[in-house]
Parts: C-alpha cells; structure tokens; sequence
C-alpha cells in the first residue's frame, strides 16, 4: 500500500477518535543454510501489514491486519476502537496524549553494498565454503552454514503529525562443527548461536574470513572432545565479548525493563529484584562498570531513530560508575513509575503491540589489554561463546555456561576444559568486576531472538562488550 | 463471502481461491506444497486485575515449496485477503522460486512429493463475545492481583500439494493464562477450552486463591543441598518443554546434538516407571505436519524407560536411511504424554514425606546435554514439607540435575492422575499442540543456589 493512499486512510480516521496511528511494516526474511556441504534450508519469507492504535479515555489499544486496502484498515480501526471503549473501562492507567510525541524523521541502515547484489548461486557458494572449511577429520560429524537477512520498511503516521520512515538493513550468520568420539561429542559455534548479527549490506560476507572460522571452529571442537572437564571450585574467570553479551542482556537488560518493574509480564518471564528506589541509589556493580542504552550506534543490531511510540531515541547511560542510574522504560512505563527511561517502546512486527524492550545495551570499555586481565589471575579459568543460561523470574540467581574455556595459570592461559559453567547472583557478581578492556577489543553482536510479552514477541536485540574479569566465580564443569 | 460473519468459512473460500489457481500453473517436473497458517485472534493482557492492552489481530501465513530437478526451495508470503492481491502475491512467490530453483544445488535429501490423503476437521468453539469476556475475567478476579492473558479465536492449519493431497484443520479456542500475586508470593493457573463458561473461570480462579492462602506462612530459606522433591505436573512439563527441542530428534541423535544421545549409545535407561509417547487422540493438534504427512495416532518414545522411538521427520529418513515416523521437520513432539502411574493424589504428600513440593519450573535449560543435566528454577507455590506435611513456602531455588537420575533410579513414584497443558506459544503466530503430563516424586534431587 502506497504511503499517499495510508496518509489518506488516517485523516478520515483520525476524525473518530482522540488519536489514531497506523504503523505499515513490509520486511523480508531470508533464510539460507548449509549443513555437510549439502542444501539444508532455503526460505524467503515476505510479509506486510499495519498495526491500528487508537487512544480512548486515556486508554490505548490496538488491531492488525493484512488486509491492506482502505476498508480493511478501516474494518481493524472499529475492532480496535470498539475494544479499546470497552477496556478503557479497566484500564492500567490514564495516559495522557504527550505519551505519542509528533515526531518526524528518517532513519537508515549503514551498508556499503546493497543485499540485492548478493545471488542465490553466490550466498549458497559462501556457505558450502564455509562448511567444507570445518571438515578437517571424520570426527566432524555435522558442519552447519547458515545466513539470515532481515530487510524491513517501516512507515509510521500519527493523527498528531507524526511521521517516521525507517529502513533496515539486518544480517545475522554463523558456523557450527560438531566434533563425536564414541559417546563424547561437542558443539563450537563462531561466537555462540547465531550471535554475529549486524546491521549491514553485502559487505559483511568476506569468505575468507568465513573459512578460517570454519577451521577454527572444527579444531576447537576436536579439542573439546578431548578435553578434561571444567573443574568445580571457585576462581577468577575472564568472559569474551562472545558470553559477556548475554550476561548483559540477562543480568543487565531485563532486570531493568521497567513494564517489569511495575508488574506488567510476572504472569510470563516474571518480575525484577529491581525496585523503584533503586535508581539513583543502587550500586549495581563496581565502579568499572558503565552501561549504555545505545541505539545510535552505528551497525549495530538494534539501532534505530525512533522507537514504536515515536520517541526520538538517544544514548543514555544505564549504570555509570557502577550506579544504577536509568530504566528500560518508554513513555507509558516512565508514565506510570515516574522513573527516568528510554526510547525502548517496540513491536517485534505489525501484528504486536509495543512494549519496554532492549535495544542495543552496551558495556563501555575500560582500560585494560587482554594480556593484562589474563595475568591478573592466579587461577582462573577463561569463557568464551554463550552456550547455556538461565535466570531466575527476578532476574537474580543464575547459571551460564559457555562452549569453551581454558585455563589460567598464574597468569597464563593453559589447557583447554570442556563444559565450562559458572553460577552466581546479579548485583553480587557485577560487584566483583576487577577488570574491563580497552576499546581496541570491544565486540558487537546480537540476537535475532529476545523473548517476551504476552502475545510473546520475539526482538532482535544488540551488545557490545570489551573481555571482562570476575573475581572469584563459582565455577564448574559437566558429568552425570 | 462476507469475513465479518465467519472467518473460518471465509479463509476457507479464500485459501480455495489461492491454492487452485497455484495448482492450475504447476508445469511439467514441478511439484508444489502449498501450506496455510492463519488466525484472528483477541490478545488481552491484565496487570492487577486490570487491561494493560488489548489487541486484536487477523493474519495468515501461507508457504509454497517448489520441487523441481531434485531441487528445493521455499517461499512464504501473507494473505491480505483481497483477491486480487493475494494472486498477484502468490503468482509473484511462484515465478521468485522457479528463478531460485536452478541456482540451487541438488538438495539430496529431498523428500519426493506424494499424496498423503485428505482430512476436512472444524471444531466450533463457544467463546464469550469480545465486549462481554473484560467484565466476565475482571469481575471473577475482584480483590486479587491478577496479571494474566486471555487469548482466544479461531485458528488454522491446511495444506495442498500438486499431488492432489488436501488436510484442513481449524478450531475456535481460547485459553486464559494468569498468576494470582500476593506480594512477591504467586501462584499460576491456566483454564483454557473450546467453549468459556464463566463458572469454570471461576472455579480455577478459587483453586488458585486456595493455594496462594498456603504462601502467606513465614519463607523458608531452603539451603542448597539434594531434596527429596515432588514435581508437579506442570513442573514435568517446563523439564519436557526443554527436551522437546531436539532431545527426540533422530536428526539430532545423527548429528550428535540429542541430549538422549546415551540412551541409544551407551544403553542408558529411565526407570521402567517412565513412558513417553506422542498421543495425537488428546485432540491439541491436527495429526498432519506442515507436509501434510499423517503421523501415527499413537507413538511410543520411551517405553519403560528404554527409548524405543526417536521422532523422524521424511527428511531424516532419506538423509539416514531410516523409516519415517511422519514427524515435523523439527522432529519435535506435538502432542506429548507421559503416562500416570499409581500415586493417588491423596497420598503425594505423605509419599513425599520430608521434601520439596514444587508446583512449577522456570526457565530450564541444559547445563551439560552430554549428561542430560539440566538447570533452572523454582517457581511459583512450592513448599517445603516435613513428614507429609505443608511447613512452609520456600524462597526460590536452582537446580541442576541430571534425567538420568531424577527419572532413572532416583524415581521413586508417578501420580495416578496428569494435567493437560495446551500450547501457550505465541511467537509470531498463535501455537497448536500441547502436552499431558504427571506429577513424580524423585530422589536426591540436587539444588545449587
């Protein structure tokens, strides 16, 4: 549907109601794999449709279609309206109207080279590359390729003026080796499953890169078969970008999303330890510790210009000096809690509401080189690529183990040790940060799939993280 | 055919429209699987007893997967529902593939298309109109924190491929999914049918106010430690949930990813005391996958404890060799159930003896898949008891354990009685399928944080 005919379709709803907005999404999703050099998935998936949300007696609410003609739209708006009277009746709060800024803007993804000058024969070509790059012994038994494009226009109108465009321009690609002796088998990823997401063009495929990761990663499994298992004690422990990714976004990101805080998804992913009184007051971690709500970063997963209510979206420290100094709050939680937030209301597509999500949440480097962190410790052990996790509803107790580690030796890293885990409690664990690295090692990744909400959305989401080091971590290894 | 006065009917027409017109241009040497997901669905999310929001939306994904020259490729778009747009879209996916397909190499492991039958099954529901049901949940909930979801509507699942196989499954349910809170304290509950009785909400609302009375005593502070413990039905469900994703694959067995991996290669077993099948006669899915193929209505995979079935989808069968079991592509169980055992409800308690009573699991997931160890926690009613007795609620804890013990030699008993857990997955589209599940009491189960 044209952008003149949506325009249209609002101005004769917008004399309905207090406030109308018509968010148009269109996206296109490309899936592309490999698996032993042979064809394992090839899918494009197009889809398209507009989101309604109306504002009745300080309620809002919504309905989503397909049917992108102006009778269709115009039959959701009624379902939309006629339901929002009704809830507004039993409605969690009275939003005021400045909750939907007018704001007005454009926004663009980086790329170099267009995702259109990539052919099917090339993409397919990468990724056998790829996959015959990790066959280095039999004992490989799966080699895994695999390629995920995200390209998405975005379009959203407001009865008050607002007008945002925004495109992007989305990739995510990974290996994985899995090396088998006998019972024992492994699995390597390039930085943990699917990680390597980026928002880019064509330019990201450098198959030479690709292939010495295949390699590397089949290597590193058929050391991790032979390997010992992690030892159980306590000890320092160094984290790479690659898993100090998801102890920011389980440890960090969603303890702080502030629809958690008041109440709003307890019945699904649970709550937070975190209370209001916190902010401002709560020392989160140690005093290395700055963290950033970041969606101007360039290139990275989850930036964008505006969120889904239309705010203006801007870096904001979270946690700085290790304070806990902001939420992940939009205009409606910032409402309700009176609490500072950020430009982080979002809807995984047209047919879901929006909610308090992550964006790109960031841990600023420090000072450090990665030969320094390792020889600070005595004894310790060294993580790299997120394997395993969970956390408790608050966002408190939790266990994440990763696909490789290894040893440190007074100062040095020594063997390699299968089944690497670790377990701890938030605020007490990011207080025993001792070391963050320079910039020169800050790393970007993300994730196609951070969970939520009900009806459940699932969000692309960005971090970005220099190696860290912990002071004594409980740590342990595998075994019945 | 009008939508307003019936959507079901409606998208039947309309996937009519599209699938005979694709069907009609399928040439020489193609074959063509053609497959429908849709819904219209009213989403109502409450905190504290009150609408956080509400959204109603109507969608339908439909796929196309082309077969041409031992090559495979797919293509999905969404309906709008306007004729002429929905064949433009559809004639645009077809023409995409036919220029996809031979810059494909030879997919080796296709499975060749064939005519699995057909099937026309439409279950009507009696749900609450979308005016009446706010006041009907709010008004049984006064007095409570209740932050919950009600998601209700017809959805469907239909399939059609060149070789004249033709599956139309659709049916109008709803399920309310909510925690009852008292303070930090919560309890969970689910009522969830084809057709809404407000004394029914009622009655699970009282079940669930019953239990939260029980967290009001004094928090027990349960050190880490190994417990005897009873899980709950809906305790066994969150371990299943996890083991479902590729722990009964034989794809992943074959590619030496399968947490049950040991049960094959090294002669590993549950106790006898532990039986697993797909159950398709517990009506939560339609018996075809999204091929269309028509899975056995009943399937053991563990029997006794040994694992005698691993699920296989077509595919793996052709890649390895082996019979299909017309699994889904993911080779994960759709309609799961682990047969009851001898406890009677009446006796759980004193069975248990001194322990841990946990009602409910979160956030599970594998700490060493090798072992089949896995972690997660606690959550909402679980109680420490002492000599068959309710002492008191516990303060969350986490554990790590291996299925081979807590299911192997360290079960001690299965209840007599299973609950029923329909799907509540709404990721990108509202889920079919579910699982039937009893409750256990286990031996040293271990408990880290």
């Amino acid at each position: 549907m044209h952008k003149e005919e949506l325009k249209k379709v609002l101005t004769d709803l917008a004399e309905k109601t207090d406030f109308v907005s018509l968010r148009h999404v269109k996206e296109k999703t490309t899936w592309r794999s490999v698996r032993n050099e042979a064809p394992d998935a090839n899918l494009v998936a197009y889809d398209e449709g507009v989101m309604i949300e109306v504002f009745e007696k300080g309620h809002i609410g919504y309905a989503g279609t397909a049917e992108l003609t102006s009778d269709g739209i115009r039959r959701a708006f009624e379902k939309a309206r006629s339901q929002t009277q009704k809830a507004s009746t039993r409605k969690i709060a009275d939003f005021p109207e400045s909750v939907r800024p007018p704001s007005r803007g454009v926004f663009k993804s980086p790329r170099v080279k267009s995702l259109d000058q990539l052919s099917v024969a090339g993409l397919v070509d990468y990724l056998m590359k790829g996959s015959k790059a990790a066959k280095i012994s039999d004992k490989i038994v799966t080699r895994m390729a695999m390629a995920n494009f995200v390209e998405t226009e975005f379009f959203h109108l407001t009865s008050n003026g607002g007008e945002i465009e925004q495109d992007f321009s989305m990739l995510g690609m990974d290996l994985q080796a899995t090396a088998q002796d006998g019972p024992e088998s492994q699995t390597r990823s390039l930085n943990g499953g699917l990680a390597r997401c980026r928002q880019a063009g064509a330019e990201l495929f450098d198959v030479d890169a690709f292939v010495r990761g295949g390699e590397q990663i089949a290597r590193e499994s058929l050391e991790l078969i032979a390997a010992e298992n992690c030892p159980s004690d306590t000890r320092d422990v160094v984290l790479m970008p690659d898993q100090m990714i998801l102890q920011i976004h389980e440890s960090i990101g969603h303890p702080l999303e502030l629809d958690r805080i008041l109440g709003d998804e307890r019945n699904y992913a649970g709550w937070s330890f975190v209370q209001p009184a916190d902010f401002g007051s709560l020392q989160y971690g140690s005093k290395l510790m700055n963290v950033t709500f970041d969606p101007a970063r360039r290139g990275e997963y989850a930036s964008y210009a505006f969120d889904d209510g239309g705010t203006p979206a801007t870096r904001e420290f979270l946690i700085k000096d290790g304070r806990l100094e902001r939420g992940l709050g939009s205009l409606e939680s910032q409402f309700r809690s009176r609490l500072p937030g950020v430009a982080n209301f979002r809807a995984s597509s047209w047919n879901r509401a929006p909610i308090d999500r992550m964006a790109n949440i960031n841990l600023e480097p420090g000072t450090a080189t990665l030969d320094e962190l390792i020889s600070k410790v005595e004894k310790g052990l060294w993580m790299t690529a997120n394997r395993s996790w969970s956390i408790d509803d608050y966002r408190n107790k939790f266990q994440f183990g990763c696909e490789y580690g290894r040893l440190i030796e007074n100062g040095k890293l020594t063997k390699v040790v299968k089944n690497p885990n670790y377990r701890g409690t938030t605020v007490a664990f990011w207080n025993k940060l001792d070391g963050v690295g320079r910039s020169e090692l800050d790393e970007m990744y993300g994730t196609p799939f951070c969970g939520k909400g009900e009806p459940n959305q699932g969000i692309r989401v960005g971090h970005a993280s220099p190696p860290c080091l912990f002071r004594n971590v409980e740590v342990f290894g595998g075994g019945q | 055919m009008s939508r307003r006065a019936d959507y079901v009917d409606w998208m039947k027409d309309h996937y009519r429209f599209v699938t005979e017109l694709l069907l009609a241009s399928v040439s020489e040497g193609e074959d063509l699987v053609l497959s429908l997901e849709a819904e219209q669905s009213l989403f109502l999310r409450f905190n504290a007893n009150k609408v956080r929001q509400n959204t109603w939306i109507e969608q339908a994904a439909f796929g196309l997967k082309l077969q041409k020259d031992r090559r495979t490729s797919t293509v999905k778009i969404t309906l709008a529902g306007d004729r002429g747009l929905d064949e433009a879209r559809a004639r645009a996916a077809l023409a995409e593939l036919r220029a996809e397909i031979p810059q494909l190499p030879v997919d080796e492991h296709q499975v060749a298309v064939v005519n699995n039958g057909r099937s026309d099954q439409q279950h009507r529901g009696h749900l609450l109109g979308d005016e009446a049901i706010i006041d009907a949940i709010c008004e049984a909930a006064e007095g409570t924190d209740m932050a919950g979801f009600y998601c209700a509507g017809p959805i469907i699942s239909a399939n059609r491929n060149s070789k004249g196989q033709d599956h139309w499954f659709a049916a109008e349910n709803f399920f309310m999914d909510y925690s009852l809170y008292d303070g930090p304290k919560a309890v969970k509950g689910c009522y969830a049918g084809s057709e809404w009785k407000t004394t029914a909400w009622q009655a699970s609302l009282s079940q669930a106010k019953n239990q939260l009375s029980l967290l009001s005593r004094p928090v027990r502070d349960v050190p880490p430690g190994a417990y005897r413990a009873y899980l709950a039905p809906g305790a066994i469900a969150e371990l299943l949930q996890t083991v479902s994703w590729g722990g009964f694959s034989y794809g992943g067995y074959r590619r030496g990813q399968s947490p049950l991996k040991k049960m094959v290669d090294e002669n590993q077993s549950l106790s006898p005391k532990f039986t697993a099948r797909e159950n398709f006669d517990l009506g939560l899915s339609p018996v075809f996958n999204l091929n269309g193929e028509v899975s056995p209505t009943r399937l053991t995979l563990i029997e006794d404890g040994k694992l005698v079935n691993w699920l296989t989808s077509s595919r793996s069968a052709v890649e390895y060799g082996a019979p299909t079991n017309f699994a889904a592509e993911s080779e994960g169980p759709r309609s799961l159930e682990v047969l009851s055992g001898t406890l009677l409800h009446g006796d759980v308690l004193k069975k248990l003896g001194t322990g841990l009573y946990l009602s409910n699991l979160h956030y599970v997931n594998w700490s060493d898949p090798q072992s089949a160890r896995m972690t997660g926690m606690t959550r909402y009613a679980c109680f420490w008891v002492e000599n068959g007795e309710i002492v008191a609620p516990i303060k969350d804890l986490r554990f790590d354990v291996s299925l081979y013990d807590i299911w192997g030699q360290h079960l001690v008993e299965v209840t007599d009685f299973s609950e029923t857990h329909p799907s509540t997955w709404t990721y990108e589209k509202r889920s079919l399928g579910g699982m039937r599940t009893p409750g256990m009491v286990v031996e040293g189960m271990k408990f880290t944080l």
